[in-house]
């Protein structure tokens, strides 16, 4: 039997190895799919706890959230084609023009 | 119950715990692989592969309409656009390996396992009992249920979702937006161009007179020779990098006249060549 402790165990893995790519890696791209990928962990746990707690205001939660990751990624994929238009490159070490 | 609701939760148990647990091992292994590969396109498909099998739980746990919502929109739109700016910024970009902070891994890993183990603390603690019963609004009722807390308790959040999607979509057309930083150049200066150049007529396809007509096989030239010219500079590239073969071609192949493929001594950013991005 599956209980929602269980998705929740695993929302919190996913979690984790996204946010170990946000920190580790320095492609802006790959920082933004863990991004994704750690906003998709956080949907699970909701929709975890609207199955718990037997009412749907979890899954509206989540819904919200994958509207704002929708919006988030427009605007964060436009800055990054910008950047490397600029600066030939979608390394977050390059972007650096505002370093003391 | 109707038939597309057999992913809900009138799934029996044991092939409900068998799909979490299969689909679990291959999430939490493609959001690994996701973290430790070295491409961004490999990145990308991998996260296709989490996102597919989020969708699954969401519809074991009684979601249908978020399990659709997180196929059509993550999967299909947001995947798509992240598929489409690592093909402008350059498919065969790899991460470099080189670690430019000293000690960042070793810390982003101390910081994982700190936070890891602090969460299972938090959830070890909490009591997460057994589910709810599951009513109509887990299956044939879901988007009803759905609707009708979007469109009464949550209905201010909704207005402004919207408000934030028109101001995210103009921001995207602006900071997307390139300047022109000359006057367009007109048809007849394109001509002059052109014919200045020495080389009016247009490319030799490839793989003419070849044995194969493969776009990276180089045309043969009426003495037998292959031509650099008929292959693309993009694919030339590739090659050069190792991944296949390209018979090198003879320098007197080459007239005075001709335009040698610029992109050999590596990489000058020419404003319309996006396809380089080996270097990051």
């Amino acid at each position: 039997m599956v209980s929602p402790a269980h998705f929740v165990a695993l929302a919190v893995v996913l979690f984790v190895i996204g946010a170990v790519g946000v920190l580790a890696r320095r492609n802006a791209l790959i920082i933004f799919m863990c991004v994704e990928l750690m906003l998709n962990a956080v949907n699970l746990a909701f929709v975890a706890f609207a199955r718990l707690h037997g009412n749907l205001n979890g899954q509206v939660i989540a819904f919200f959230v994958m509207v704002i990751a929708a919006a988030e990624v427009v605007v964060g994929l436009a800055i990054l084609t910008s950047i490397f238009r600029a600066r030939r490159s979608a390394s977050v070490d390059d972007a650096n023009l505002l370093k003391y | 119950m109707k038939p597309g609701m057999v992913l809900a939760v009138g799934m029996a148990q044991e092939t409900q715990s068998l799909a979490f647990w299969v689909l679990a091992v291959v999430a939490v292994a493609a959001a690994l692989g996701m973290v430790l590969a070295r491409r961004a396109v490999h990145c990308a498909v991998l996260l296709a592969v989490v996102m597919l099998s989020l969708a699954v739980f969401y519809a074991m746990l009684g979601a249908p309409f978020l399990a659709f919502v997180q196929v059509i929109v993550y999967t299909g739109a947001v995947l798509m656009l992240f598929l489409f700016v690592v093909m402008i910024v350059g498919v065969s970009s790899a991460d470099s390996l080189v670690e430019t902070i000293r000690g960042q891994r070793v810390a982003a890993i101390l910081v994982a396992i700190g936070m890891l183990v602090l969460l299972c603390l938090i959830i070890g603690n909490a009591v997460i009992g057994p589910s709810a019963p599951a009513t109509s609004s887990y299956s044939g009722g879901n988007l009803l249920g759905l609707a009708t807390l979007i469109f009464t308790t949550y209905v201010f959040p909704f207005e402004v979702t919207s408000a934030l999607l028109i101001t995210a979509a103009l921001g995207a057309m602006v900071l997307a937006h390139r300047e022109r930083t000359g006057p367009k150049p007109t048809q007849r200066e394109l001509a002059r161009q052109r014919v200045l150049s020495g080389r009016p007529a247009p490319l030799p396809g490839p793989g003419t007179y070849a044995r194969h007509n493969a776009v990276d096989m180089p045309a043969l030239l009426p003495d037998g020779s292959p031509s650099t010219l008929s292959v693309s500079p993009v694919i030339a590239r590739r090659i050069e990098l190792g991944t296949g073969e390209f018979p090198a071609p003879p320098s007197e192949t080459l007239t005075s006249g001709e335009v040698v493929p610029s992109d050999s001594e590596g990489g000058h950013p020419s404003e319309d060549d996006e396809h380089e991005g080996a270097r990051w």
